[in-house]
């Protein structure tokens, strides 16, 4: 049972970190790769974690992987907000439709 | 950027989490993974994301250059101040069996360990902040 659910989490982190890498790719401009890449961290990682504590039940390892999830889920918004805040001060143009690919 | 609440916000609760796993990182290199150096980095890594979210005069008012100069040799002399005290003791250097056999405390070298990585890890912080405080861009204006 909770082998089921702890894949079904894994499963869900993977769904992210896939959505992630192709919308890195694929994405026009920056400010919407760096949206793409947000999520692989926060959803992709803590889903997965998530998925790992469940599997490993009770113990000090899971307790380290639930801070980790904490810690990751406090950082990584807070670090794709520093990236965009500068960009967007050093005038980067959001992309609009019909530009081109940058 | 200087005035990011969010970012100032995040780095006031994350810095002290930073700080307390570097120092663990450090305690840990005797038995395990880590050690002086990386704990080191780590611990200079809190005083980075100081300087990023609070920018370099904030941070320099608490830790100015020349108590980083203090830290860095304060490190160093730990670390060859232990390695010559094991020469006196009459081992070779760095070997802590000499002390603890000489003083006959028991289990005095894994202290020993804990205080050259101590010694280690405050220099490498001490030398890593500086070597940030000097690339970063102060505004036109000359260090």
């Amino acid at each position: 049972m909770m082998n089921t659910l702890a894949s079904i989490f894994v499963v869900i982190g993977l769904f992210f970190m896939v959505v992630g890498a192709l919308g890195l790719i694929r994405l026009p401009d920056f400010y919407t790769r760096v949206h793409a890449s947000g999520k692989c961290d926060t959803m992709g990682e803590g889903m997965m974690l998530l998925g790992f504590i469940l599997y490993e039940g009770t113990s000090l390892i899971a307790v380290k992987m639930f801070l980790l999830v904490l810690f990751i889920f406090i950082t990584s918004p807070t670090a794709v907000h520093a990236i965009m805040n500068v960009a967007h001060t050093c005038g980067t143009e959001p992309w609009k439709i019909g530009d081109e690919r940058r | 950027m200087r005035e990011n609440v969010v970012i100032r916000t995040i780095s006031r609760i994350s810095v002290p989490f930073i700080q307390v796993f570097a120092l663990y990182v450090i305690v840990h290199g005797a038995v395990g993974a880590g050690g002086g150096f990386q704990g080191g980095v780590a611990f200079a890594a809190s005083f980075i994301l100081m300087f990023i979210a609070f920018g370099l005069s904030g941070v320099e008012k608490r830790l100015g250059k020349k108590w980083l100069m203090v830290y860095s040799i304060i490190g160093i002399a730990i670390y060859a101040g232990i390695g010559f005290l094991c020469l006196a003791a009459g081992g070779n250097y760095l070997e802590y069996g000499a002390i603890e056999s000489a003083v006959g405390v028991a289990h005095l070298h894994g202290y020993l360990i804990d205080a050259v990585e101590m010694g280690i890890g405050i220099t490498v912080m001490a030398v890593m902040v500086s070597i940030i405080s000097d690339v970063m861009d102060r505004d036109g204006e000359s260090p």
